[in-house]
């Protein structure tokens, strides 16, 4: 059974300039023209599925109409046309602490809000530990919150919307408040939501975190689903509804655009378009022409498909979480499965920065001189790398398997996968280095020297 | 599971709005303790406040009705207060429904609950505020020893349940309204103004059957007429004051019963329209605020 089923949603806002807002409006301006509704359709005709246990990411840019169709799934809006189904317990996290009242202490909002959530008065009691101890307020929960700080104010509300033990999740941007400690908290418990079979669909603009924590992804464009599925290629398909009309310009400097389908002959990359990067059954715009493919791009067209890679996994080694702090080792585990026996293959791997694609780090079996023997069928090979130096950020992960040559591509992965990294190292840049600093007064000089 | 209300939920399947609140009862019971603790949270007095009312009312009344026009009805504190608390608890009780889905926009634009919660909780917390006063009363009739009407106080309990439906069908009715147009709490100030003036509260119903004779049961077209006066009759208790003026219909409890019981009809069906249009609307809460 679904978790959630969205069936054909519409919702459509009306915009009425010069509208009586007051009965006393209503009643001086009647019969006087007032200049017809606009209506302004923020969904249209969106269909799609949750089934029980899934994480599902809702992308698309501003006023795509993502948060209103998290508001039709929540309940808090009504579509004007198609039907919403949730099965079981709900709670959305649209606005961590809506409902504190300001004068009322941690204490009595803990339960007011519990209740509004759909917490019993025992159901609280039970969890009022739990709640005080995960927002970390145990000093201040008999305060009035109106003392407290922003970063308070939404620990307690999260730490409560947790504890309301939700079959389904519903998160809208939330998971970005707090620092970086507590969004580390947040994610840990997202996961063991999803390890627990809870079903979460999340709004984001984090492509980086919807790809990491999300089964599957939903991309909305100016209302309409324009993809659904694999959270990778679904924020492909966004990266490009996002970027489409600089696209187009390109597309317009070029006589005569090739669109082949996805299929393409890829022993011939001159003539294969980027449709490989859309997602499946989706009719991507017009490729680039194909002077625009990187280097990555043009290896994926290129690959011949003797060795398969068939699942990655990026992640701090012995964690099931796929984000790691600086200085944690991290795990590349690339699966693969071979067709035919093959003996020259080598493995790859190069670690990007995903603010601006640039790589930080690759390296191959070859250079690392690691002894392949002849594969076949399936297998795993693991990257340890022994401590990421990195600091914040989410680093994508390019994946290939080559011949030893490099002149075969079995099979290329260009930053499909990713990791993020969490820091508490404060610096900025890339790169985490361990600084200590010494000040020092010398005796005649009055000056003081920072190093770093 | 407590929310099942929650699991079929959209045009298709209806959900009884009566099931649904009732499933939120206890989050009803939360939201009226908030209403009373953030009231008087900061004040001094506390409680007391909720006193000063009715006493403010007594004080002043007595002296302009009792002293200037000397209106001629023995122990009038207590007619007064009677009637008054009845009143007070209809007149807060939908003045507070009104604005409260406007009140509570924060959530009700990020949380999904029965949003008729909100006005039932304003009537929940006017309804407290009646029991304290009624406690007053009551300690000030066991105190002075005065004799009410015993076979009359199940219909004034009867009275009650009437008169809170009654304040709550229109509070339902009022709070969508307000949604839309914002003035509405304006108008009902001056509209229960009226009201109060036009219900024989602060004058005897006894007056108005001397006035209108034969078409004193056209006053008892106001609703809350028949509940003041089933109130006044179980504890005030008096029909003719002691000059022989007519203070309160002599009429058996049949006649009591009748009148109660045709406003508890009106309160019924007004309470159903009221959720019926409230349901209707309430979809576009959310974007309308």
């Amino acid at each position: 059974m679904s978790a959630i089923s969205v069936e054909a949603v519409s919702k459509r806002f009306r915009l009425q300039r010069g509208a009586p807002r007051t009965l006393k409006d209503r009643l001086v301006l009647r019969g006087q023209k007032v200049a017809p509704p606009e209506d302004f359709w923020a969904l249209r005709e969106v269909s799609f599925e949750v089934a029980q246990g899934e994480t599902v990411g809702l992308i698309g840019h501003n006023g795509s109409g993502k948060s209103t169709l998290l508001k039709c799934v929540g309940g808090i809006l009504t579509p004007t046309t198609g039907s919403v189904r949730v099965n079981g317990r709900l709670a959305s996290l649209l606005e961590l602490g809506a409902g504190f009242h300001p004068d009322l202490t941690g204490r009595e909002n803990v339960f007011l809000n519990g209740s509004i959530l759909g917490l019993s008065r025992r159901e609280v009691e039970r969890r009022f530990d739990d709640i005080v101890s995960f927002a970390e307020l145990e000093d201040f929960i008999d305060s009035p919150v109106k003392f407290y700080s922003s970063g308070m104010y939404v620990r307690l509300g999260f730490a409560v919307a947790v504890n309301v033990e939700p079959d389904v999740l519903l998160v809208d941007e939330v998971l970005s408040v707090g620092d970086e400690a507590f969004q580390r908290k947040c994610l840990d418990k997202v996961q063991s939501f999803q390890r627990q079979g809870r079903t979460i669909v999340l709004v984001s603009h984090a492509v980086d975190l919807v790809q990491s924590i999300c089964d599957r992804a939903v991309v909305l464009d100016h209302g309409r689903l324009v993809a659904d599925g694999d959270a990778a290629e679904a924020v492909t398909t966004y990266r490009r509804v996002l970027y489409e009309p600089q696209m187009r310009m390109v597309d317009a400097g070029d006589p005569a655009p090739v669109s082949d389908p996805a299929g393409a002959e890829p022993s011939d990359p001159a003539e294969s378009s980027a449709d490989a990067m859309t997602a499946d059954g989706e009719d991507g715009p017009p490729a680039e022409a194909p002077s625009d493919l990187t280097m990555g791009e043009r290896h994926e067209q290129a690959r011949t498909g003797g060795v398969q890679i068939v699942d990655v996994w990026c992640g701090p080694s012995h964690h099931n979480t796929t984000y790691v702090e600086s200085g944690d080792e991290l795990d590349v585990v690339v699966t693969y499965d071979a067709a035919e026996a093959i003996g020259d293959a080598m493995f790859g791997i190069a670690i990007a920065d995903g603010r601006d694609g640039k790589e930080v780090y690759g390296v191959n079996t070859g250079l690392l001189e690691v002894e392949m023997p002849v594969i076949e069928g399936r297998g795993t090979v693991t990257f340890h790398l022994g401590s990421v130096p990195l600091l914040a950020g989410s680093y994508p992960v390019t994946i290939g398997i080559t011949s030893q040559d490099e002149g075969t591509i079995y099979d290329w992965r260009e930053q499909r996968h990713r990791f993020e990294v969490l820091a508490r190292n404060p610096g900025v840049g890339m790169v985490a280095f361990d600084v200590e600093v010494t000040v020092e007064a010398e005796q005649h000089q009055e000056t003081t020297h920072g190093s770093a | 599971m407590r929310v099942a209300a929650l699991n079929q939920r959209g045009p298709g399947q209806p959900v009884g709005i009566v099931a649904e609140l009732w499933n939120h009862r206890e989050l009803l019971v939360t939201l009226i303790r908030k209403d009373l603790k953030v009231r008087y949270r900061g004040s001094s007095l506390g409680f007391f406040w909720s006193m000063l009312n009715p006493a403010l009312y007594l004080g002043v009344f007595y002296v302009v009705f009792q002293l200037i026009l000397e209106n001629g009805i023995p122990l009038f504190a207590i007619y007064l207060l009677s009637g008054l608390l009845v009143w007070n608890l209809f007149s807060s009780s939908i003045s507070g429904a009104a604005g409260s889905i406007v009140d509570n926009q924060a959530l009700v634009k990020k949380i999904y609950l029965p949003r008729a919660i909100f006005p039932l909780a304003a009537v929940g917390s006017a309804f407290v505020h009646f029991v304290l006063q009624l406690g007053v009363l009551v300690t000030i009739l066991v105190v002075t020893g005065y004799r009410v009407a015993w076979s009359y106080l199940w219909l004034a309990a009867l009275g009650l349940v009437v008169i809170v439906v009654l304040a709550a069908a229109i509070g339902v009715l009022l709070a969508a309204v307000n949604v839309r147009n914002r003035d509405v709490k304006h108008f009902l100030e001056l509209v229960l103004l009226a009201w109060f003036w036009m219900t024989p509260i602060v004058y005897p119903f006894g007056l108005v059957q001397e006035n209108l004779g034969d078409r004193s049961s056209l006053a008892l077209l106001n609703p809350v007429s028949s509940v003041v006066l089933v109130f006044q009759r179980a504890i005030y208790a008096r029909t003719t004051a002691p000059n022989g003026d007519s203070i309160l219909p002599v009429e058996g409890q049949l006649w009591f019963l009748r009148n109660v019981g045709a406003v508890g009809l009106l309160a019924v069906v007004l309470l159903f329209l009221a959720f019926r249009y409230f349901r209707s609307v309430e979809g576009d809460f959310a974007e309308a605020l």
